[in-house]
């Protein structure tokens, strides 16, 4: 059962109970996410940028990882979701939602033809170095091909850059189009925004290079293997530009808000200082951006290396996944906070267990990392000794 | 109301009457004859009917439906809001509503309006249950100095914006001008919920599906008002067909001043509305 949102002031009676809850908030997250380390594998994978290579393949893995449950919090908060295909079999084409099926499907295909185009060579040699059920399934995933001649490999790199290069607006193009989703609905003061697009875009880029920052670190630890800095480093420099340019839109599209000063004004400025004080100005800009940015132009600025780098570069990261997540949440829940009546205030009342819920929310965020496991297990990404062939 | 046009409506009454007793006993004289084969038609006619709207007698490019409210009517007694959840089995709590009435009111010295509706405890305790609905007596002892009550629903948009957003086409707008739901094509996916800048459209929970006022389709496709039109006690609430310059909506339109709840959001109400003050949103 849905709870009631409690409120302040005069709300619509409807609005009392809040449509898009935690799940949409994990929604756009995770798409971010998948864009966020498409960019990263692009790095090396389109622009042959080499210091990005120990994590090109990790990369394009942690894409399709999260990409894979990116339906999942969307079909769980269907009132219907065995009703979720007619969208693709009768697309509504005013709606910015009808095409967000087929930019999906079209993302997945191309993200699974360029994992198995980087991985294919490895996969021979596996599917011919194993025996038993191993080399059945190696076998199966190669499609029982074992050719590995000097030709074969020039296809798979054509191939490759042909389906990087139409991944990256892919990717991108699925991402933008979620803040457009958000940024084209008038009904809301606090996303009608033509800045949402281009945030959520360069917000997805900044949480996806951290995540796979925080990752490789994490990794090289399991595996026990040596870090390479200049892999972090790149991806430092990456996280640096972009949150840069990320704050300084968000802080855009505030100074819009408030300088346009619309009606309904008054109650946003209520709502950011009481309210959304904490998670908005202390928590997603202060914690999660300035001081990453701080910290990060302090590493840079005096060449910090070592240890305290590697440390210093995944503390930021960290605060910057945190800070993402947190401005999908001000965003998502925060608009649907300010009521449309504008003379009032919603609390979203997450409930800890249910379909949509704190829990469900929390395990839709674990699962990917464990298909990420499984998948590493699977197809070693690692060009170090610990993987790669 | 002056003399001729009391002629004229009894005359027009007089006329009607007797159209519907001469049909009446055509009918009757007719009836034996054909009563077996009119039943079976009967029964095709009922199954395709129950098929689809519009119904086979009724033609919805002949209708161009529009509402009326006037505010300054409105004594808040919510026999519209009661009759509107047992009409159309709406939810029986303070959360889910097809129509609502927004009571607005200014003590001495406000600048601004206190506004209340059902989801409010203290109307929610005053009358004992969330199935019922009261406006409490909170401003007894206060100076009011102006108070009005405003009545809101869907305003079945020219351009509606939940109509624009439902990504498989669930919700649509009727060729008579109401909005309506699919429920069985209906996804849940609440983004209707979010497009409408009125705050009309909830979600069932326990059919998961978006809902919202319908004007009664299933009524005035049969020639009926609305329920809450039906029951209102002062007239402030207003139904009729556009293409009808004499319907009661045509009149209302016509003779008053109207405005419609944020223009500004484009989708242009097909609600109009009378005596709105400048805190309604």
């Amino acid at each position: 059962m849905t709870e009631v949102a409690p409120f302040t002031g005069y709300v619509y009676p409807n609005e009392t109970i809040i449509p898009w809850g935690v799940l949409i908030v994990l929604y756009p997250y995770l798409t971010g996410l998948v864009a966020g380390a498409f960019t990263v594998s692009s790095f090396y994978h389109v622009f042959g940028m080499q210091q990005f290579k120990p994590v090109a393949r990790f990369a394009l893995l942690t894409s399709l990882s999260m990409m894979l449950f990116v339906p999942t919090p969307l079909l769980l908060h269907l009132g219907h979701a065995e009703r979720s295909y007619y969208s693709m079999i009768t697309p509504h084409l005013t709606s910015a939602f009808a095409m967000f099926g087929f930019f999906a499907a079209f993302y997945t295909v191309i993200l699974l033809l360029e994992v198995w185009f980087v991985f294919r060579a490895d996969n021979v040699k596996r599917s011919l170095r194993s025996t038993g059920l191993a080399r059945i399934f190696y076998r199966a995933v190669t499609l029982w091909s074992d050719d590995l001649s000097p030709r074969a490999r020039a296809i798979d790199a054509k191939w490759l850059l042909i389906l990087a290069i139409v991944g990256i607006p892919s990717a991108h193009g699925l991402h933008g189009y979620i803040g457009f989703v958000y940024g084209s609905l008038k009904a809301r003061q606090w996303w009608e925004s033509d800045l949402m697009p281009i945030i959520f875009l360069f917000s997805a880029i900044v949480s996806g290079i951290a995540l796979l920052m925080v990752l490789y670190v994490l990794s090289c630890k399991l595996r026990r293997v040596l870090l390479d800095h200049a892999c972090l480093k790149g991806l430092t420099y990456a996280l640096w530009g972009f949150l840069m340019f990320t704050i300084m839109l968000e802080g855009l599209e505030f100074a819009n808000l408030v300088y346009k000063g619309k009606e309904g004004i008054d109650m946003i400025m209520v709502y950011v200082q009481g309210p959304l004080f904490w998670r908005y100005f202390v928590l997603q800009f202060g914690l999660g951006a300035l001081l990453p940015v701080m910290l990060m132009s302090i590493m840079i600025a005096l060449n910090t290396r070592g240890r305290v780098f590697v440390f210093g570069s995944t503390i930021s990261a960290l605060l910057v996944l945190m800070s993402v997540l947190l401005m999908r949440w001000n965003v998502v829940i925060g608009g649907q906070e300010i009521s449309k009546t504008g003379k009032g205030l919603l609390t979203y009342p997450m409930s800890f267990f249910g379909q949509e819920s704190f829990m469900s929310a929390l395990i839709l965020l674990i699962a990917p990392f464990i298909l990420l496991w499984v998948l590493t297990r699977l197809f070693p990404p690692w060009v170090d000794r610990s993987g790669g062939m | 109301m002056t003399d001729d046009k009391i002629k004229t409506e009894r005359r027009e009454f007089l006329c009607a009457t007797g159209k519907t007793l001469a049909s009446l006993g055509v009918i009757a004289a007719g009836g034996s004859l054909f009563a077996q084969g009119a039943e079976e038609e009967t029964q095709t006619k009922a199954a395709k009917v129950s098929a689809s709207f519009p119904t086979e007698d009724y033609d919805w490019t002949k209708h161009r439906w529009a509402y009326g409210i006037d505010a300054t009517r409105c004594i808040g007694c919510l026999r519209c809001v009661e009759a509107c959840k047992a009409e159309n089995d709406v939810i029986g709590d303070a959360n889910h509503f097809r129509t609502w009435v927004e009571r607005y009111v200014y003590l001495e010295g406000d600048e601004h309006a206190r506004v209340d509706s059902h989801s409010d405890p203290q109307n929610i305790a005053a009358s004992g249950s969330e199935a019922k609905y009261r406006f409490d007596n909170r401003y007894k002892d206060e100076k009011v100095s102006k108070a009005f009550f405003v009545p809101k629903m869907c305003n079945h948009c020219e351009h509606p914006a939940c109509v624009q957003v439902c990504p498989v086409g669930a919700t649509f707008k009727t060729e008579d001008g109401v909005v309506l739901i699919d429920h069985e094509y209906c996804i849940g996916c609440r983004y209707c919920v979010q497009a409408c800048p009125y705050g009309a459209r909830f979600f069932i929970e326990e059919k998961g599906v978006s809902d919202k006022c319908t004007w009664c389709y299933h009524r005035i496709t049969k020639g009926l008002d609305p329920a809450c039109v039906e029951v209102c006690p002062t007239g402030t609430r207003i139904f009729g067909d556009l293409n009808d310059p004499s319907s009661p909506v045509s009149e209302f339109i016509k003779n008053n001043p109207i405005q419609v709840l944020k223009p500004e959001s484009g989708n242009a109400p097909m609600c109009f509305y009378v005596g709105l003050d400048k805190d309604v949103s």
